[in-house]
């Protein structure tokens, strides 16, 4: 049956259903289906995620000072982000402010992430949705090494290179075990690339893995450890010790020297290895501009980074921040995340019960109050469901509103955001690589453009990363060695009761934590998380979410293999993982496809 | 570093804590040898590729559903490994260790030798819960395990006069296990 949701979008679930479930190679357990019409093009998309029970059944009643800790271990990946986000709110509840050098610190930390989590998004769980592994096998090294010289000055790209990194990757493919190989479609009607610049993505593959050494230092540099570096709230917890040699925790000159040494090769890494990269894979697939869902529409930052200690205001954060609504480029709405009407989630759609389902509720009145069941039309039983009925409940995740409107977050609404302010350091290279691609603006608002995005704001953040690396030394040099602010410390310089938000933009959108504070410990702490806005199932107006968007209207080479779902999922870089555990079966490794 | 001992993850889901519990016990109960290092790896997944790859010995905690009894430890070892990482899959962490694995090994770094203490869960649905009695009383005995598998690559530890205070723990800011566990203990 048709319908058109409020929001723009025509559904029809009349045609064959295709079930992926797990979705494969990402953070987490996620599941999707879509109709397809005769011609395997999807006109209706289903996304539904795993269980989130909510941070504050653990936090409640704990120390507000150490809420950082926890939320670090609700998620692998996104650990500083939700650390970061949980020390502002603290401070945002308790009015504390921090040193300059403390913002310039968790600024590095934080792009340093941005960096990371890119780089590993791109090359370890999307770049296999555009490259196919197997064919590299069949490609020439020699005319690599001049693919690769035409498109980058990057010193790793002779024909021996290539010769070489190809007879491992066949050793490792003819001995069976594909490692993080297996599970590929390779061969798919949809893999454009030529061998050449399958085998030069391979081996860009490894050597993102391989840096990946040098990146993390920052973070234990700056926050004493990694995995897992240590946060505080008030400021960061490493002293400066200019001269100090070699003091346990100490940022002296030499750690310094070596941040700074590794702020150089990761904007080296960024401009001669994956921006080429994103631009020559851009060049194959620049037909294929499915996707775009949301992004053309509604999209929404928080924005982040902010150039002064303490001042959260769009002026002051170097990530935009705003809403843009209906398509509106010119129309940029401000963000009040205390406001009780803008920021809410809603679960007429989510397996939680609310006392008044048609009413969202926000973050710090919220509830997490877990509530299986299927609706009338889904098939199969709760343990083995076979089609999912999306007119009633059928996913655990919320659905976070803006004001009643479902928004896509991520890289590629910062990007649509900045752009629509005409700011030259986000529509610069945006303009540039469409111009060098021969793609209108249109272009942006598709998978591809998503993937695009993060690519330039992954040089953009290694830039930053230099910024206020130079920042921090600089204010250092004029003798302010201040890193924290322990005034409002002890519980007893607190009010009885407060209330806060903390909000950063994680790689993969933006990230607000509310608490409130009594009586010196957590009352209620509620985290809303990007892959909530993203993939967020249908709100009581009927508003589609930015994954279920996306889907729709995609045309499928073969329903049986996925690839094309897989590609325009990848490319929101999915993290259910702070929802963790899995109700998949055993063993389930492959994305197992069901038509019905 | 020659050896490290890595324990993986996820504090936060009762039994699925044991492999970073293992490892937080091992540091306050015994010293190292010179040239092995201790993580909590948590569920860094490919994030923790690089501190494979440098390694000529690695030695894993893990929560591993053998389908045994609840608390039961198994030792695998070598080419064993991967396969019982993959065995089932529980959690993130399981399948991004066997992928950890195969990375380090396309890097052209795989460990030279590689042993996987894996401890039966009982309970991995409790969010917020503590390690089950049977998990919890397996550390000591998965903690025997790991001083013989390293004493056999040469590198035993040493158990401490006296364990490290709390606050020299691995995990810290309320997280270490006993302040951890202590609301659902029924202490403030």
């Amino acid at each position: 049956m048709g319908i058109e949701t409020p929001n723009g979008f025509k559904l029809d679930n009349a045609g064959r259903r295709i079930v992926v479930d797990p979705v494969t190679r990402i953070e987490g357990h996620m599941r999707v289906e879509v109709n397809v019409d005769a011609d395997n093009v999807i006109r209706n998309a289903v996304s539904t995620g795993t269980m989130w029970r909510g941070i504050e059944v653990i936090l409640k009643g704990r120390d507000p000072r150490d809420a950082w800790a926890f939320t670090e271990r609700i998620c692998g990946v996104c650990t500083g982000t939700h650390a970061l986000t949980s020390v502002r709110a603290v401070e945002n509840a308790l009015g504390i402010n921090i040193p300059e050098n403390a913002n310039s610190i968790r600024n590095i930390m934080q792009l340093t992430l941005q960096v990371h989590d890119h780089l590993v998004h791109f090359y370890h769980l999307h770049a296999l949705d555009w490259v196919d592994v197997v064919s590299a096998l069949s490609a020439d090294p020699k005319a690599t090494s001049a693919l690769a010289q035409s498109i980058s000055d990057w010193p790793l790209s002779s024909p021996g290179y290539f010769r070489d990194l190809q007879g491992r990757l066949k050793k490792f493919v003819e001995s069976g075990q594909l490692g993080p190989f297996k599970n590929g479609y390779w061969g798919h009607a949809a893999y454009k690339l030529p061998p050449e610049a399958n085998l030069m993505a391979v081996a860009h593959y490894l050597e993102a893995l391989d840096f990946q050494k040098e990146i993390v230092k920052i973070h234990t540099v700056y926050g004493g450890k990694n995995p897992h570096p240590n946060w505080l709230v008030g400021g960061v917890p490493s002293p400066i010790n200019v001269d100090g040699v070699g003091a346990v925790g100490a940022i002296n000159m030499e750690r310094l020297n070596l941040v700074s040494s590794i702020i150089d090769q990761a904007i080296t890494f960024t401009e001669q290895v994956y921006i080429p990269d994103l631009r020559a894979i851009g060049s194959f697939y620049k037909d294929w501009l499915h996707g775009g869902g949301l992004s053309s529409t509604s999209v929404m930052s928080y924005g982040d980074i902010p150039e002064h200690a303490n001042d959260y205001s769009e002026a002051s954060l170097k990530l935009p921040r705003g809403v843009i609504l209906n398509g509106k480029l010119d129309e940029i709405h401000p963000i009040d995340l205390t406001n009780p009407d803008e920021v809410q989630e809603f679960v007429t759609h989510s397996w939680y019960k609310y006392p008044d389902e048609t009413k969202g509720l926000h973050p710090w009145d919220g509830v997490t109050e877990p509530h299986f069941e299927l609706g009338p039309n889904a098939r199969g039983t709760k343990t083995n469901i076979e089609a999912l009925d999306e007119a009633a409940k059928y996913s655990f995740i919320k659905s976070p509103r803006w004001k009643g409107h479902a928004v896509e977050v991520g890289p590629l609404a910062r990007y649509v955001i900045g752009y629509a302010q005409g700011k030259a350091e986000f529509k610069e290279p945006v303009d540039k690589l469409l111009t060098d691609l021969g793609l209108p603006l249109t272009a942006l608002f598709s998978t591809l453009g998503r993937t695009a995005a993060r690519a330039l704001e992954c040089q953009w953040a290694a830039h930053q990363l230099r910024y206020f690396q130079d920042k921090l030394v600089a204010t250092i040099k004029a003798g302010d060695l201040s890193t924290a602010n322990t005034d409002k410390w002890t519980p007893d310089t607190w009010p009885k009761e407060a209330k806060g938000v903390g909000f950063t933009e994680a790689p993969r959108g933006a990230l607000g934590h509310w608490i409130k504070i009594k009586d010196g410990k957590i009352d209620n702490y509620q985290a809303v998380v990007p892959t909530t806005w993203n993939g967020s199932p249908r709100d009581p107006q009927g508003n589609i979410g930015a994954f279920e968007a996306a889907l729709l209207d995609t045309p499928m080479a073969d329903p049986e293999k996925p690839l094309e779902i897989l590609r325009t999922l990848h490319s929101f870089d999915p993290c259910l993982a702070c929802s963790t555990h899995v109700m998949s079966e055993d063993g389930q490794d492959m994305a197992t496809v069901t038509v019905r | 570093m020659t050896a490290l001992v890595l324990g993986i993850g996820n504090i936060l889901w009762a039994d699925e804590g044991f492999g970073v519990r293992a490892v937080e016990a091992f540091h306050r109960l015994y010293a190292m040898a010179d040239g092995v290092d201790l993580l909590d790896g948590g569920t860094q997944g490919l994030y923790l590729v690089n501190r494979v790859a440098e390694v000529e010995r690695l030695l894993v905690f893990d929560a591993i559903d053998y389908g045994l009894k609840p608390g039961t430890l198994k030792v695998v070892t070598g080419d064993e490994v991967p396969k019982f990482t993959g065995a089932k899959k529980m959690s993130l962490h399981q399948t991004g260790f066997q992928e950890v694995l195969s990375a380090a090994d396309l890097m052209g770094h795989y460990p030279k030798d590689i042993a996987l203490i894996g401890c039966q869960p009982l309970d991995l649905e409790d969010w917020g819960g503590p390690l089950t009695a049977p998990v919890a009383t397996s550390i000591e005995p998965a903690l025997a395990a790991a001083v013989g598998i390293l004493a056999a690559w040469g590198v035993a530890p040493m158990r401490r006069a006296a364990p490290l205070p709390p606050e020299s723990g691995l995990l810290a800011n309320d997280i270490d296990r006993a302040a951890y566990e202590r609301p659902r203990a029924g202490l403030a």
